[in-house]
């Protein structure tokens, strides 16, 4: 792999730690509100997944959706200016953290409900094969979608279908606090794959080049039109659910797991990969990381500094004009 | 003017539309080879194939999300549920995708998605086909829904539900798909958020939908032999609702009696009553009276059924009691 591909990993990487970091603290401080998901510890998937994409081809997203987003060219200062709940946010105000969407970036939106993306993807896997096109487009999901009916319906169809559509599971092993465990005797879902007669790996999530490969595969595969593929990658949140669960996720997990999963940072590992093989310096890093806490600031500024939606833009948008 | 059966109209609005839009396609079960559930006419699927008219399991969450996913990057489909009752299954799409996908994201993506399906059942369907759930999207703000109750209306509604840009729930009576009437050859669309007026009268306004328009209508003749004057108006769409011609109509009748197949509470005659109360109750001479389903599942035994749902008879001894005639 070339070395600015590596470093652009790392980039991306650390753009979705630090626009997490960010969120946290300000929903902590209650300038941001409603439910917060923050995606830390997970980074490696979208970051990896996503550089294969091109702008045209699609994605749908999660709950815990910043990271995917980021990592498909969503802009900070628009992502930030919606979770502010601005009229110059992504989604105008009108969708908060659970739901940006950007449609000229392929995202076909973050989503609220677990496994309502699924279909929407492989709609859109759909569409792509009868327009005739060579995009791809790409469902994230977690382990708990992988117990609901839609993660079913859609892995089957678009498998009669033989549509381009690759599924990434994010395995972060925790439904909000029931375990993998808990809500299936197979543990690797990945498996679920000859239930539907399609190709599917499992990879260490928190191996941004391990992810990065599988998906370069899949996502080839989907573009040449040889069908779906189930990619799951096992990886871990570091945070609670949602900002604001505090000290009860230690009534599903223990602070040793959790530790033991810090320990195993998909960016800190990435860091010392690329510097111990010359890549990159370690200044160089710390110097990207300071642009990106400077962009970052100017992102909070503009979230701040933005309008507020007038009350009354609430009544605008729900249909087209015909 | 010729005539033709609603289940043809149907049929030939999707047609219609699919030889002008190549984006046009439809999903849904048993729609291909079969020619669909009610209609056993494969006409769409002789014409334009598997590519464009796609059979799928049952997996009803996946019709309605993979026809939103498609909608949504550049396809125009029209999904197919095969009973209203079975809109159930398919809900998170419909209600918390579908209905939400142009609000949520800021107004920023069309959503050009019809999902037709049929509602009142066959008679002796029993208590899972036979439902008129038609107020439950009604009440779901970012839906549009469409009723009609004539092969005339079934098409050109139809038409314009498939144009839309906006997301049509679009529902069929099944006791309507063999109906004929007078189709025209010519294009036509009709637009949405105009109710049709069916009978001018001077003594009574009747609302109704789908299949209790013609018992209504029937009524109204029945009626007239006694020198009773009822005017019947079919919304024929929920979703916008034409609220103005209703109270217009009121404004000379000074009544207001409202009939539909489902059920009495929170059916979409407390919402026709509502809006008048609200806008129009100096014209009103009496209470308003709604006529409905009773509030329990469809019984199986026709007799039983018969008397659930309300029929002709039921209908002219209420409007009777009601005009105190």
């Amino acid at each position: 792999m070339e070395s600015n591909k590596l470093i652009e990993l790392l980039e991306k990487m650390l753009r979705i730690r630090h626009f997490e970091e960010k969120v946290g603290n300000l929903a902590a401080r209650r300038m941001i509100l409603g439910s917060v998901h923050l995606y830390i510890g997970e980074e490696a998937v979208a970051a990896g997944v996503c550089a294969n994409l091109r702008q045209n081809d699609f994605i749908t997203s999660t709950h815990r959706g910043h990271g995917h987003c980021i990592a498909k060219g969503g802009e900070f200062r628009f992502m930030m200016a919606e979770l502010f709940g601005k009229s110059t946010g992504y989604c105008q105000g009108k969708g908060g953290s659970q739901h940006i969407a950007n449609f000229d970036l392929g995202i076909l939106g973050a989503n609220g409900i677990v496994g309502g993306g699924m279909p929407i993807a492989s709609g859109a896997g759909l569409s792509i094969k009868m327009r005739n096109t060579d995009q791809v487009a790409v469902c994230f999901f977690g382990d708990g979608c992988c117990n609901n009916g839609v993660f079913h319906e859609s892995l089957n169809l678009a498998a009669v279908w033989n549509l381009p559509v690759v599924y990434v599971c994010e395995n972060n092993q925790y439904a909000v606090s029931v375990s993998v465990k808990q809500a299936s005797l197979i543990h690797d879902y990945y498996l679920r794959k000859d239930a539907y007669g399609i190709k599917g790996c499992q990879v260490d999530g928190n191996d941004v080049i391990a992810v990065y490969e599988a998906s370069k595969e899949a996502v080839e595969r989907a573009r040449k039109g040889e069908g779906p593929s189930l990619i799951e990658c096992k990886t871990y949140r570091w945070r609670g659910h949602y900002e604001g669960e505090f000290d009860r996720h230690y009534t599903y997990r223990t602070k040793k797991e959790i530790e033991e999963w810090i320990d195993k940072c998909p960016i800190a590992q990435f860091k010392a990969y690329l510097i111990e093989n010359n890549i990159i310096t370690a200044e160089k890093i710390d110097q990207l990381e300071e642009e990106i806490k400077r962009e970052l600031l100017e992102a909070v500024a503009f979230a701040e500094d933005s309008p507020a939606p007038k009350p009354e833009d609430a009544l605008v948008g729900l249909f087209e004009n015909e | 003017m010729r005539e033709i059966s609603y289940a043809d109209a149907v049929v030939e609005a999707i047609e219609e539309e699919m030889d002008k839009h190549e984006e046009v396609f439809v999903l849904g079960e048993d729609i291909g080879r079969y020619g669909g559930a009610y209609f056993a006419n494969p006409k769409l699927w002789k014409k334009f194939g598997d590519e464009r008219v796609r059979d799928t399991p049952i997996s009803e969450s996946a019709i309605v999300g993979f026809a939103l996913g498609a909608a949504i990057t550049g396809m125009r489909p029209v999904a197919e549920i095969m009973f209203s009752d079975i809109m159930t299954v398919a809900m998170d799409q419909i209600v918390n995708q579908v209905a939400k996908m142009r609000y949520m994201f800021g107004g920023n993506v069309k959503v050009p998605l019809v999902i037709r399906t049929p509602i009142g059942g066959f008679h002796n369907s029993a208590a899972q086909h036979s439902q008129s759930l038609e107020s439950w999207f009604a009440h779901v703000p970012g839906l549009k829904v469409a009723m009609p109750s004539s092969p005339y209306a079934a098409k050109g509604l139809l038409k314009t539900a498939i144009q839309s840009n906006n997301p049509v729930i679009f529902f069929e009576h099944i006791q309507l798909y063999r109906l004929k009437g007078p189709v025209p050859e010519e294009e036509y669309y009709i637009p949405f958020g105009e109710a049709n007026i069916l009978r001018e009268g001077t003594d009574l306004t009747v609302v109704a939908s789908a299949v209790m328009v013609h018992r209504v209508m029937n009524v109204a003749n029945k009626l007239e032999e006694q020198g009773i004057q009822i005017e019947v108006i079919d919304p024929q769409t929920l979703c916008p609702f034409d609220k103005e011609t209703i109270l217009s109509s009121i404004k000379k009748t000074g009544r207001l009696f409202v009939v539909h197949q489902a059920c009495k509470t929170c059916g979409f005659g407390a919402e026709i009553a509502a809006i008048v109360a609200e806008e129009g109750f100096d014209y009103l001479i009496d209470p308003i009276q709604r006529l409905a389903a009773y509030d329990i599942p469809v019984p199986f035994a026709s007799n039983m059924e018969d008397f659930a749902i309300p029929n002709e008879q039921r209908i002219l001894s209420a409007i009777t009691e009601f005009l105190g005639k």
